[in-house]
């Protein structure tokens, strides 16, 4: 099956038109820009539009509790508490809820269990928050205000100090419900990271601690977790910068109150997204609008901040596995 | 020194279709190929051997300016095509890579059905009707020996081939563009025993049209297909001859002892 | 011995409590979805979809302008953020890889990825709606394009970066230009993942609330113009949800099971769809 020579002639051939990478290129390099702009966009146009507020109230803003629009008087520091206020709650029921899950998916699971619970916590992650929210409201409210509370109060309530956190009657809504609809929310994230940076340390690592004859915690514990600790804190990191931008989940069952009076966390209160999801769209152009957008912008770079360390911390640790 | 003696007792016999004239590559800082000097023969089929890091895919990948994608990687001194220095820069680079065919290690489909796979190429260097194009697929698949397997599907994906297949189909996809010389690196080192000699013969067979140099870690390999060979080793090219001289009388001492299997 | 023992001891507790926390994850995710369908599958009918979203008291009434509104927001946000998001992606993976403007980039686009939603909201208010003068669907489209943009820069440079390099070097071998290169070999190499990125991106958009807030804003009417306000169903679930109103609740309830439906199975099908090609 030989088949004919190659053809005499050498091939016509048309010299490649070098232009269209050219323009592909330049093209690609904008839209990617377009990243660059947008982060200054925001920062620029909210630092713009809030600009009645911050020169009527300067710094005083951020300590002020009084929010009073009919007054024009505003002060953020019930919306950004009730925004810390959630976020910590939310961390500390999720953190070691996502390393007992990752521990769970990397170390126990048996194997063909592994990828339909991990499709199941990445599902969870995929529920729109306004599903959170208005199940927060209707469902868990009145159970935890009905069941968990009353418990709480019981005991974590008597005790000296931080017995002041679980007192007052039991509404359900408030800074606790909000910030245990928060924890459940950041969960999938926090596992999801953790379970990512526990799979990237050396199987060697592992194997030589278990041959040292240790168990599986003690692997965990004092192998796994400190080789990966930078990628599990910039995890952690992740879900915080999660619970303090989320809106929806929130306003539905913070309770919505500019007013707070106690140190309790089954108060009602505030926070930031709540504040603006609840206020914006029916505030008077001006000083109102101006402080909502103010707001706006303390979230963002509070988000910002809590998101690059993240970054930074995660990008370590794979720096440390590239060596 | 070694090398330079080479180039001076002309190795090959009949007309030279690339020559390496004080060669240097860098990657870097770091010199990875050192004043390499010697010719290959055109239609005939050139092997580079040696341990592996040794420079000789790095040497290879010169002929088609493929280190153009790399920043940091650049080349001194001159390649001869033809007597066309085609490192100079008035070369146009994609022109080049049309009359340099290429074939990796590792099969290379493209995902796309096996006819646009050939297709792919030389519809960017050449304007030719439906028609022309089939005849050319076809001529292409021929040559490859693969025509027969593939005639009745070649609108299937190029992926669903097995894997001595794939690569007969990229070795049809680089002489479809009809280069002058066709470079093979490694085209072996993933296939089984029976795809390896389906590809060994079909080597022999394309020297009739092409130059063809060859980068294989297989001694017998080499032995059994090139007709020169050429071994490497620390970036330099350590001793050049006809294949059947090299593996039966070695003049360096290094090429010995890597033949003899005492390293490497 | 009795050091063996706690050490036993302690590792058995651990585990049981990492168990106890995959069934705590696990558990909300159950009861969430068995409660949104329970409630969810009383207010489905048929007049869900064809009846306009109701004043309070009305007997009837459905969410067809809620749903019709909200896939033309998404659409219209998918449609615009896409192209740019590959686009971007493509330059991170095959231009900017090693540059530092590509470097910048991927880290700011890694911040906008996990930048609150409601934050895009106010930005796209500031910049249309306040210089518009009114509440629009268009700057809620642009909005949601916003959020669809990071969610697509990212997959796609992740599945751009996972074509074996030695594919796109037998593509310049052949003599191929940089961007034939590209949208010929490497972009449809890439392809499955970069439909599960968008796909993805759908479902995350199709749940948004807060961005829509203060751009689209909400319609109690039927209405397909882009300059007007529009009904979507978050917002629509929202105002529903937090009224006194049984009916309404209940329309909110069937709505909340609708989103639930389809960002759940948009995540599925993704997922489904990306394991298939890559057996393949």
């Amino acid at each position: 099956m030989n088949s004919r020579p190659l053809d005499t002639a050498p091939p016509v051939r048309k010299p490649v038109n070098q232009m269209g990478s050219r323009i592909f290129g330049g093209l690609s390099m904008l839209f990617a820009l377009l990243a660059l702009i947008l982060l200054a966009g925001i920062i620029v146009a909210l630092t713009i539009e809030s600009m009645p507020s911050l020169k009527a109230f300067g710094p005083a803003f951020l300590f002020s509790t009084e929010w009073n629009p009919p007054a024009e008087q505003f002060g953020a520091l019930i919306p950004i508490y009730g925004t810390l206020v959630t976020s910590i709650i939310a961390l500390v029921i999720a953190v070691p809820v996502s390393f007992g899950i990752a521990l769970f998916l990397t170390e126990l699971s048996p194997l063909w269990l592994r990828r339909p619970l991990g499709t199941a916590v990445e599902l969870l992650a995929a529920v729109p928050s306004i599903v959170f929210g208005m199940w927060g409201l209707l469902i868990f409210a009145p159970i935890f205000a009905e069941y968990i509370q009353p418990l709480l109060r019981a005991t974590l309530g008597q005790l000296p100090f931080i017995g002041q956190l679980f007192s007052g009657p039991s509404l359900g809504i408030g800074l606790l419900c909000a910030g245990v609809i928060l924890a459940v929310m950041i969960i999938p994230y926090i596992a999801s990271v953790m379970r990512d940076v526990f799979e990237v340390t050396p199987a060697m690592l592992k194997e030589s601690a278990y041959g040292l004859g240790c168990t599986t915690w003690e692997v965990m514990w004092r192998v796994v977790l400190p080789y990966t600790k930078n990628g599990v804190v910039g995890g952690i990191m992740l879900g915080l910068g999660r619970a303090l931008g989320e809106t929806m989940a929130v306003t539905f069952v913070i309770g919505n109150t500019n007013f707070l009076s106690t140190a309790s966390l089954f108060a009602p209160g505030n926070s930031i997204t709540s504040a603006l999801a609840n206020e914006f769209a029916e505030a008077e152009r001006g000083l109102h609008t101006a402080s909502l957008m103010e707001l706006g912008l303390i979230l963002f770079v509070i988000t910002l901040i809590v998101l690059v360390l993240s970054k930074l911390l995660l990008l370590r640790l794979s720096a440390n596995e590239g060596r | 020194m070694q090398a330079a003696n080479q180039s001076k007792q002309s190795v090959i016999t009949g007309p030279a279709q690339i020559a390496f004239r004080n060669f240097n590559f860098y990657y870097g800082e770091f010199l990875a190929l050192k004043n390499i000097n010697f010719e290959m023969e055109k239609n005939k089929v050139t092997a580079f051997i040696g341990p592996s890091g040794c420079g000789k895919s790095t040497l290879l990948r010169t002929i088609n300016r493929m280190y153009d994608l790399y920043p940091n990687q650049r080349a001194e001194g001159e390649i001869l095509l033809n007597d066309e220095n085609l490192l100079s820069p008035k070369v146009d680079v994609t022109t080049l890579r049309a009359r340099v065919g290429m074939v990796f290690q590792k099969p290379t489909p493209f995902p796309m059905s096996i006819f646009d796979n050939i297709a792919f190429g030389v519809s960017l260097h050449e304007k030719l009707s439906r028609a022309e194009l089939e005849e050319r697929v076809q001529w292409a698949l021929v040559k490859a020996a693969l025509w027969p397997e593939v005639k009745d599907k070649l609108h299937q994906s190029g992926m669903s081939l097995s894997g001595g297949q794939q690569q007969r189909l990229c070795i049809a996809r680089g002489i479809a563009v009809k280069p002058e010389v066709l470079l093979l690196d490694e085209p072996t080192s993933a296939l089984d025993p029976i795809s390896t000699s389906r590809i060994e013969e079909l080597v022999i067979e394309l020297k009739n049209d092409f130059t063809i140099v060859i980068v294989t870690h297989n001694m017998q390999q080499a032995a059994r297909i090139s007709d020169y060979t050429a071994y490497m080793y620390l970036g330099e090219l350590i001793e050049y001859g006809v294949t059947d001289e090299l593996f039966l009388r070695p003049k360096k001492k290094e090429t010995e002892d890597y033949i003899t299997g005492r390293f490497g | 011995m009795e050091l063996l023992a706690r050490r036993k001891l302690t590792n058995q507790i651990a585990l049981g409590m990492s168990m106890a926390a995959m069934a705590f994850g696990l558990f909300w995710l159950a009861w969430i979805l068995v409660t949104v369908i329970q409630l969810g599958i009383d207010g489905l009918s048929l007049s869900l979809f064809t009846e306009m979203t109701p004043p309070p008291g009305a007997e009837t009434g459905g969410l067809a302008n809620a749903i019709v509104g909200s896939l033309i927001l998404v659409g219209l946000g998918t449609l615009v953020g896409t192209p740019i998001g590959i686009m971007a992606g493509i330059y991170l993976a095959e231009y900017g890889r090693f540059t530092l403007l590509g470097r910048v980039t991927r880290f700011v686009n890694d911040l906008l990825l996990s930048a609150p939603s409601i934050v895009i909201g106010l930005f796209v208010y500031a910049v249309i709606v306040a210089t518009t003068g009114k509440f629009s669907a268009w700057s809620g489209a642009v909005a949601l394009a916003l959020l669809v943009l990071p969610i697509v820069v990212r997959t796609t440079e992740n599945m751009l970066m996972l074509v074996p390099g030695s594919l796109r070097e037998a593509a310049f071998a052949l003599g191929a230009p940089k961007h034939v290169v590209i949208r010929k070999v490497t972009l449809r190499a890439a392809r499955s993942g970069v439909v599960t990125g968008v796909l993805l991106a759908v479902a995350r958009i199709a749940g948004e609330t807060a961005p829509l807030l203060f751009t689209a804003l909400s319609n109690q009417f039927w209405s397909v113009d882009l300059n007007e306000p529009m009904a979507n169903l978050p917002v629509t679930i929202f105002k529903f949800a937090m009224s006194p109103f049984e009916d309404w609740q209940r329309l909110a309830w069937a709505g909340v099971l609708l989103i639930t439906l389809g960002v759940l199975g948009l995540n599925i099908i993704a997922r489904v769809m990306f394991r298939a090609e890559k057996l393949h």
